[in-house]
């Protein structure tokens, strides 16, 4: 039988307001234990909430990122369960009324575009943290975390594949991260992703049951997780088995997903609208406030580096694959004029030395300045591709020197120093040719005979004669007429 | 000393005839002879009652008091206070230091109010007779073998017996009015939102108010002007003018329209207080008053609408009380499930879980609609009833309860006979409407009666306007129990 995979994700992201959602201590990540815990945050007695209008209006800006509905009046609901690290026995939460509704985001998955549309993203305070490690059988509670601002976003369940789940996971989080609303970091949780995951026959209306798979924190660990979800499943399936609804963890360990809890063990969260809390209610005035503050969008922004720049739609895609990455391009593009020239070193030469180097676009030691500066010796023909290339490294070395970050004109200094500009000077080269005419008799006898072949043979000798210094265009004019 | 108003314990203290410290000394005194038989303080501290006299004291010397420094208060235990044993009432607390004010504390420390002690109550405001206690039962001080009503019984019982020239008190159902209309003083829940709940341990946050208790109506206006006013720190906290609820005292009551709700004056009612009350209508109508029939007619349900939604937000507000970061653990358990459960069902008292119980049963999968739902609607009828009334009538008047104070373990074994005895009282809550009790005379047993007037929102100052000019006209606030030492 031939299935079909059936996921939808439920990404927490941690927003990156200063402050916690419903109390003044600070949100820092990786102070010590429970120093910023207030009494709201350790749920005292006769303590109230007070809402962070902050995070209402990172929520505001996604909403209009993805094109949503903002509700223009919405409630905040208990979630009742216990554990020690929820002080409240509740959690503070958004179910029937949430901030927004809808919306989409665009993706890419080999060459072809997908929409998957949204079902709703609200706002919610997140736990403390549970430490079983150190305490000697007992469980240390850390409340710094709880009370820290979350925007869970729900998309509806349109992945087909692990590849297009992880493509719609770093969509968001190119956006979140892009729009300034969290900062994206999934080492310390920033950005964690729920899958459902479900399979059906291929061609079956009706959805298969589904499984959770909670707290991803990597892409790698996404994909890994839906895959192995899906074989289970689809052996299960075959085996004459039946799935169970469940929440079932992702061990990196084994790469396999284990039980957490069964449907019978789910809690009864008795959700109630919060009595300590006003509806939230949105006025034009603060959506329009809000808009002002948003950027450019990386789907528009494609679109402008394709039409404006004449970058490929791949390139394009690939540059606004992060705000810093984008804003690099753009300044490079604008500084030496060559978008298109811009866009292939950025993505090719400058992209690929990152990633060897593992560092970010924000800690390259070539700025976009200097970058434009070597771009344009290669429009002008001061310096060969092949060269240039030489002039790149060159300069990524010169990163050492203190004073790096200020000499701009880094390119010029080099080829100056390395003699590395190209020949412009056609006697010159013409005497090289003559040279090499001379050296190589055979060769040109042949091409008079007409082998093709030997031509190229006398452009290579002539270049390497120059030290690559010479301009190949010139060479193959000049030559053809010195044979011809 | 003890027969004194605010106001005129206010002028000695301005004329330096008496000094804080002094009055403080006076209702210690009196604390410590009349506490153990009546029960109404949980925790007394004389050596921070005097030191906060002491510094009233100081800022009288200043210059610098206000209109109330240096004039000795009692808190309900329900108030969080910096350094002050908390409980609630309640084993769940029994050894809680709060390490902060609540806003109302805060504002009576701002006013230089020392506090004489946190005043019993039924746990976790739980209860309409002050016997769910874990401290024990409050005596009422007209007949210690009655109780003085609850939740805010150990206030009520404490200014009856004047232990203590006022209290705070607070009001989810009628737990200022009952006990005021229970031990013959006069108390006023506000419209929901005039006073802060920062700090004051949560019941039902959709209905809990707190509010002042006192002898007279005079005096509940001086101590609203003090407790009452935005605060930040709570959300449903109303951010308006500040009002002097003392200005309109002393206006006539020529004009005023009394609205009579029939179903509040039908059966049910106790014939002596069914008495008093119509001798109180005719009193205000001896003072220029004219009184028309109105109807609340879903005020009938109010009881069970009541019992859905308070229990509801109780169940989740009392979630934080799992043994985890203070208050009350059991001793011994086998792991965490095991502890919850066991610090639970030994921390709370029965009339506690048996609300955490109906709470959570109301709000579970497959029932909130019935029963949630269903009670919010209905409770949105009743606010629209009092709207309605308040096109004909300026104040609605009524029995603050259905009868006069019952002995102690009378009704302790009949929950909803107990739950009956707020009829009258819960509607404004749910309505988020002010209403206060004020004393209009006795039974055959000696035991007080209790008025209620009902007002419009934010017409505390009229309502205090009627109930002072009543009190000048009658002495039934003046009296006070006899036979205490």
């Amino acid at each position: 039988m031939k299935w079909e995979t059936v996921i939808g994700l439920e990404v927490h992201t941690q927003l990156a307001t200063k402050s916690k959602i419903f109390s003044g201590s600070s949100t820092a990540f990786g102070a010590a234990p429970n120093t910023q815990a207030s009494a709201v945050d350790i749920a005292l007695p006769g303590v109230l909430p007070v809402l962070n209008r902050g995070a209402v209006a990172c929520a505001i800006k996604f909403g209009l990122a993805i094109d949503a509905t903002l509700n223009r009046v919405n409630v905040f609901d208990r979630k009742n369960y216990f554990y020690p690290d929820l002080p409240k026995g509740y959690q503070i939460s958004q179910l029937a009324k949430p901030i927004v509704e809808g919306g989409a985001l665009k993706i890419v998955v080999d060459g072809e575009e997908k929409t998957v549309n949204l079902t709703r993203a609200h706002l919610e305070e997140d736990a403390g943290k549970s430490l079983h490690e150190d305490f000697h059988g007992m469980t240390g509670i850390d409340l710094n975390r709880a009370g820290t601002p979350l925007l869970e976003i729900v998309s509806e369940p349109e992945m087909r594949s692990s590849v297009e789940a992880v493509a719609y996971a770093r969509a968001l989080h190119t956006l979140v991260t892009w729009i300034g609303i969290c900062d994206g970091n999934m080492q310390e949780g920033s950005f964690r992703v729920d899958a459902n995951v479900s399979v059906r026959p291929v061609g079956q209306a009706e959805f298969g049951t589904r499984r959770e798979i909670k707290n991803l924190n990597s892409f790698k660990f996404l994909q890994q997780a839906i895959d192995y979800e899906v074989r289970w499943q689809i052996e299960t399936l075959e085996d004459g088995g039946r799935i169970e609804q469940a929440t079932v963890l992702f061990d990196p360990d084994t790469g396999e997903t284990r039980m957490m809890r069964s449907k019978e063990e789910a809690h009864d969260y008795r959700y109630f609208p919060d009595p300590d809390l006003l509806p939230v209610k949105l006025d034009e005035d603060w959506i329009e406030r809000v808009r002002a503050t948003l950027p450019e969008l990386p789907a528009a922004m494609q679109a402008r580096f394709q039409s404006d720049y004449g970058v490929s739609a791949y390139d394009a895609a690939v540059l606004t694959g992060s705000r810093a990455l984008a804003d690099y391009f753009e300044a490079a593009a604008k500084a030496c004029g060559q978008g298109k020239l811009a866009a292939n070193w950025v993505v090719g030469e400058l992209s690929a030395t990152l990633n060897r180097e593992t560092l970010d676009i924000t800690s390259s030691r070539i700025s976009a300045k200097q970058l434009a500066n070597l771009l344009k010796r290669i429009q002008d023909g001061t310096v060969s591709g092949k060269l240039a290339k030489e002039v790149f490294t060159a300069m990524w070395a010169e990163a050492e020197h203190p004073d790096f970050a200020n000499r701009e004109n880094l390119a010029d200094e080099i080829i100056e120093a390395r003699g590395l500009k190209q020949m412009s000077d056609s006697g010159e080269l013409e005497k090289i040719i003559d040279e090499v005419m001379a050296a190589n008799q055979k060769s040109v006898e042949e091409f008079r005979a007409g082998k093709e072949k030997a031509f190229n043979a006398l452009v290579g000798q002539v270049m390497k004669a120059s030290r690559g210094k010479a301009n190949p265009a010139q060479v193959n004019d000049l030559l053809k007429r010195k044979l011809g | 000393m003890s027969d004194a108003s605010l106001s005129a314990l206010a002028a000695q203290l301005a004329a330096k005839q008496v000094s804080s410290r002094e009055l403080a000394q006076h209702y210690l005194d009196r604390i410590a002879a009349l506490n153990p038989s009546l029960n109404a303080f949980i925790t007394i501290d004389s050596g921070k009652t005097l030191a906060e006299a002491a510094a009233a004291d100081a800022r009288i010397a200043a210059g610098q008091a206000g209109p109330l420094t240096g004039v000795p208060i009692a808190h309900k235990d329900i108030f969080c206070t910096d350094g002050w044993l908390t409980t609630c009432g309640s084993k769940m607390l029994h050894n809680f230091v709060a390490p902060y004010d609540a806003h109302v504390i805060q504002r009576f420390k701002a006013a230089g109010m020392p506090s004489l002690g946190k005043t019993n109550m039924d746990e976790f405001a739980m209860g309409s007779s002050n016997e769910t206690s874990y401290f024990g039962a409050v005596k009422n001080p007209w007949n210690t073998a009655y109780v003085p009503g609850g939740s805010s019984g150990g206030a009520a019982a404490c200014v009856a017996a004047r232990m203590a020239p006022a209290a705070t008190g607070t009001d989810t159902g009628g737990s200022i009015r009952q006990p005021a209309a229970l031990c013959g003083i006069t108390g006023l829940k506000p419209t929901y939102g005039l006073v802060s709940r920062f700090g004051m341990i949560a019941f039902a946050s959709s209905l809990d108010q707190a509010g002042p208790m006192a002898p007279s109506a005079e005096d509940c206006a001086l101590l609203l002007n003090v407790m009452t006013g935005f605060d930040p720190n709570d959300s449903t906290s109303l951010d308006r003018e500040k009002e002097d609820y003392t200005r309109d005292l002393n206006q006539p009551l020529a004009g005023l329209r009394i609205g009579l709700p029939r179903e509040f004056l039908a059966e049910g009612l106790n014939n002596e207080v069914a008495a008093a009350v119509d001798a109180a209508v005719a009193e205000l109508k001896k003072l220029g008053a004219t009184t028309v029939e109105i109807s609340l007619a879903n005020s009938k349900l109010a009881i069970p609408v009541y019992y859905v939604l308070a229990p509801a937000e109780a169940s989740s507000n009392l979630s934080r009380f799992d043994g985890v970061r203070y208050g009350y653990r059991a001793p011994e358990y086998a792991n965490l499930d095991d502890m919850y459960c066991k610090t639970r069902a030994q921390g709370f008292g029965a009339e506690v879980k048996r609300r955490i119980m109906i709470g959570a049963y109301v709000l579970s999968h497959g029932y909130y609609d019935a029963y949630y739902l269903q009670a919010q609607k209905i409770r949105r009828l009743i606010a629209d009833d009092f709207s309605a009334a308040f096109k004909t009538c300026d104040v609605i008047l009524g029995p603050t309860a259905p009868g006069t104070a019952f002995k102690l373990g009378e009704k302790s074994d009949d929950p909803v006979e107990m739950y009956l005895n707020d009829l009258y009282t819960i509607p404004a809550n749910l309505a988020g409407l002010p209403g206060m009790s004020l004393p209009c005379g006795f039974d055959a047993k000696g035991l007080p009666i209790g008025l209620q007037l009902v007002g419009n929102y934010f017409s505390e100052a009229k309502m205090l306007n009627v109930a002072h000019q009543y009190q000048r006209a009658t002495d039934w606030h003046a009296r006070q129990p006899e036979g205490l030492k």
